[in-house]
């Protein structure tokens, strides 16, 4: 992550450079140890926990492995308990804790989590993450829409409306023309026609960014919901019966365990993800784009000074977001549902705005985030299904509920390009 | 930790004036003396009041295309059009002056029914679907003046609703205070899930977006599960996730007798409004909500206590989003409610803030208007058949176009009010402090 943090010119202020004891992250520790002394321990489950690591397709099969649930439980919540100690003393120490510890803690937990909840039954592991990937798909191409628009300066709160109008008219191009490529290339048109609105309502009229994105959100989902009752329901076998995307098996690649059939035996949507998650971060650092860019959304002035032309810049980059986060509206109708409905992204879109900001405004941070919310609705479908022991509102909640956690505790005082919603007026 | 990073880049920079508004072109600048009726005429075209009603308009006419495009009569009859034009014109005519006047008629005055006191039933309707309308939106457009963007409202309105039906339903209390402790504890279940937000806010600087958005869901999957589980929000003795239907003393009392729907939440809407209105222009904390708003770190700098005003602000804001589930609950579906009770007016509720500029009274008649819209598109839909998903379209118009006055004087070709030589100047210096 050097390459993030020394592409970052200005990093959040005095805070991080003057060595704070921060006791934050300690405490959502002892928090979650708690947790898991309680659920694990005091109410552990006495049995066996398998986790499946096969599919039956796989070449290479991979025996299950079992744990037994109480042992496991007791173990987890000590080594949790262990790592919390330890975060205690780097913060005394005016420390900063590292990344991989969290990830360490994070997922430690999960594991005594699934251990505990699958007592005597089975957690198919490569089911678990390839839902993972397809309900994170979505919310991967609207956070890299969300990050390209913000970091040139304007604040992005339309994504929902651009995934769906994506949505909408790639199910509908898609069905009439019965080629789901021309589909997703519609989507990234009606994408990008979010955009040019949002575009120029923030850059030439100056109204606030985030009124005009929350207000075309509300206008998307009224043109849609409208249009899909009067054309699309009386016509669907015509206008709303989209062929959907193949999987398509990547060669050697596929017949990895575990990640093969996760990664590499998808639909071309995904692998189109891969690259679009890599050339936005490629791009967006190593880039001279990416430097006027950021440069644009940091201080427009010094940009203008320097030549950079600031409104063409945000406009092109803003249609650019639009585009990205299209193909995330693509991929709800050619690639999991197969049709389009009534505000059928549910409110996907806000929930990429928050994997925007709790991965800070950058790419491969925001992808993280996006996939972990995306996990998190995945485990709740397979818990549900092998009967889980906690309501399965509780489940549906905990993403929301570990990202509000997050926010306040780990993340913090975050801080986004510094010209971000403010319009520039030449002068 | 400095104040300075408070405002993220979601944080709305002015929302109660919409729009940074860019130096007018120097017109004036010829050092031509313009007459006083000129000035006024120029006024009175450019200004505020004219855009608003050519945005209405032009909303309309948008919402009209799209209405008659849509329209299978006039589909079939634009095939032969150029043999007949009329039939295609006057099947466009009927689909947009019915769907229209279908509106109209479900939202102030129906004329089919016999007498004044029939015919202004939907006027009451309009008031109705408004009472839970004005106060969401004025919790919104509080956040709004104290540069916090509230998109939690449904949240807050559903643990309103919970609070304020667990009291309404459980408790056997006397007429009027069953009737209060209701609406407290609606208002009170809403000011706490708001506080949520601007105590970590406060305290740990977490964006009130993500933290709202996020609390959205928590609150909606709570009240599932408790509708679900007998002995907490259930009806007994039923399967469905219900509650069951509110006891008679605290149900809201119908203001104008049982033929209208109106309800006495409306006049506690009113109060509030007023009570918004005091709190923001006459009293010291709405000094210190509107200096934080406007610029939390020359707030701070002036001795005020930018957190708590956060803080205070959410409270505030849910507890108004709460008296929205409130009126909800015991106004509006009395007989029981499930985990849709918000009715998507949590979300409205923002448009409603921006259409007001945040003002109390602005967010007043916003509502008003809003309400009409939601009670006529009911019956346009019946009537017409024309989805009310088209009233949802022509909202938003209003909205973005009301925000842009330069585009609907662009559309119109109206002047720029105010376009002499010194204010010119001022706007220029606008325009510099605004960057």
């Amino acid at each position: 992550m050097t390459a993030t943090s020394t592409a970052r010119p200005v990093e959040a202020g005095a805070a991080d450079r003057v060595a704070v004891r921060s006791y934050k992250a300690p405490i959502a520790y002892g928090i979650f140890t708690l947790i898991a002394l309680v659920l694990f321990v005091v109410l552990g489950r006495d049995g066996t926990s398998t986790f499946g690591l096969s599919t039956n397709a796989d070449l290479v099969q991979l025996a299950p492995v079992s744990l037994p649930t109480r042992i496991t439980g007791i173990v987890v919540t000590v080594l949790l308990a262990v790592i919390a100690v330890f975060a205690f003393t780097l913060a005394r120490a005016a420390r900063r804790i590292p990344l991989w510890l969290t990830v360490v803690f994070g997922v430690l937990f999960l594991v005594a989590f699934l251990t505990w909840a699958s007592a005597n039954q089975t957690i198919p592991v490569p089911g678990l993450l390839i839902g993972t990937v397809s309900l994170s798909a979505p919310l991967i191409f609207g956070a890299l829409g969300g990050v390209l628009s913000e970091r040139v300066g304007v604040v992005n709160v339309a994504i929902e409306g651009q995934l769906l109008a994506g949505a909408f008219v790639s199910a509908m191009v898609a069905s009439i023309t019965n080629q789901p490529l021309i589909g997703v290339l519609a989507a990234m048109v009606a994408g990008m026609l979010v955009s040019f609105v949002l575009a120029a309502f923030a850059i030439k009229y100056l109204v606030d960014q985030v009124i005009v994105g929350v207000v075309l959100n509300v206008l998307v989902t009224g043109l849609t919901s409208f249009l899909y009752a009067q054309v699309l329901v009386p016509n669907s076998q015509a206008l709303n019966s989209p062929p959907r995307f193949p999987r398509i098996p990547i060669p050697l690649l596929s017949d990895i365990p575990i990640l093969g059939p996760v990664l590499f035996r998808q639909t071309i949507i995904i692998y189109v993800m891969y690259v679009a998650v890599a050339l936005v971060y490629f791009g967006l650092f190593h880039t001279r784009w990416g430097l006027r860019l950021r440069a644009v959304g940091e201080h427009p002035t010094a940009a203008d000074t320097v030549g950079i032309k600031v409104a063409a810049t945000r406009f092109w980059n803003v249609s650019l977001a639009g585009a990205i986060a299209g193909i995330g509206g693509a991929f709800f109708t050619l690639g999991s549902v197969g049709s389009f409905n009534k505000e059928m992204t549910a409110g996907a879109g806000f929930i990429a705005l928050a994997a925007v900001i709790f991965g800070r405004w950058d790419p491969l941070r925001a992808t993280l985030a996006a996939l972990l919310f995306g996990f998190a609705s995945n485990l709740q479908n397979v818990l549900g299904v092998i009967g889980s022991p906690v309501p399965s509102e509780f489940m549906l909640m905990l993403p929301y509920v570990v990202t509000i956690f997050a926010v306040a505790g780990l993340v913090g005082q975050v801080r986004g390009p510094a010209a971000a919603g403010k319009p520039y007026v030449k002068g | 930790m400095t104040d300075s990073q408070l405002p993220g880049p979601l944080a709305p920079g002015r929302p109660e004036t919409l729009v940074a508004e860019p130096a007018p072109p120097g017109r004036g600048d010829d050092g031509q003396q313009r007459s006083r009726w000129d000035t006024a005429l120029r006024d009175i075209l450019g200004g505020s009041a004219m855009i608003s009603v050519l945005a209405v308009l032009v909303a309309l006419v948008v919402g009209a295309v799209l209405i008659a495009f849509t329209d299978e009569r006039v589909q079939e009859t634009a095939g032969y059009f150029f043999s007949r034009p009329s039939d295609m014109l006057s099947a466009v005519w009927d689909s947009v002056s019915g769907a229209y006047s279908a509106l109209f008629q479900g939202s102030v005055y129906n004329f089919r029914r016999p007498g004044f006191a029939n015919g202004i039933r939907p006027l009451m309707e309009t008031l109705t679907f408004a009472t839970p309308l004005i106060a969401a939106g004025l919790g919104v457009a509080l956040a709004f003046r104290v540069g916090l963007f509230n998109i939690g409202a449904r949240g807050q309105m559903l643990i309103a609703a919970a609070c304020a039906g667990w009291v309404g339903f459980g408790l056997q209390l006397p007429p009027v205070i069953h009737l209060l402790v209701a609406v407290g504890a609606g208002i009170l279940g809403g000011a706490l899930w708001g506080g949520i937000v601007g105590l970590l806010k406060a305290r740990t600087g977490a964006h009130e977006v993500i933290v709202t958005i996020m609390l959205n869901y928590v609150a909606f999957y709570l009240i599932s599960y408790l509708l679900r589980t007998p002995g907490a929000l259930q009806a007994p003795g039923s399967n469905n996730p219900k509650t069951p239907a509110m006891a008679d003393t605290a149900v809201f009392p119908l203001l104008f007798g049982p033929q209208y729907s109106v309800h006495a939440g409306f006049l506690f809407v009113v109060v509030a409004t007023v009570f918004i209105w005091y709190l923001l222009n006459r009293s010291s904390l709405g000094f210190r909500f509107r200096a934080v708003g406007e610029n939390p770190s020359a707030a701070r700098v002036a001795g005020i206590d930018v957190k708590n005003s956060y803080l205070y602000a959410m409270l505030l804001s849910g507890g108004l989003a709460g008296l929205a589930g409130a009126s909800q609950v015991l106004g509006t579906v009395t007989t029981g409610f499930s985990a849709g009770i918000d009715a998507g007016i949590g979300f409205d509720a923002i448009t409603v803030a921006l259409l007001g500029r945040s003002k109390p009274w602005g967010v007043f008649a916003a509502g008003i208007l809003f309400g009409a819209f939601k009670a006529g598109g009911f019956s346009m839909q019946a009537a017409e058949g024309v989805p009310i998903d088209i009233v949802v379209v022509v909202q938003s118009l209003i909205v973005l176009f009301i925000a842009a006055p330069p585009l609907v004087r662009a559309m119109f070709r109206l002047p720029t009010p105010g376009t002499g030589r010194t204010r010119a100047r001022i706007g220029a210096g606008k325009a510099e402090v605004a960057k």
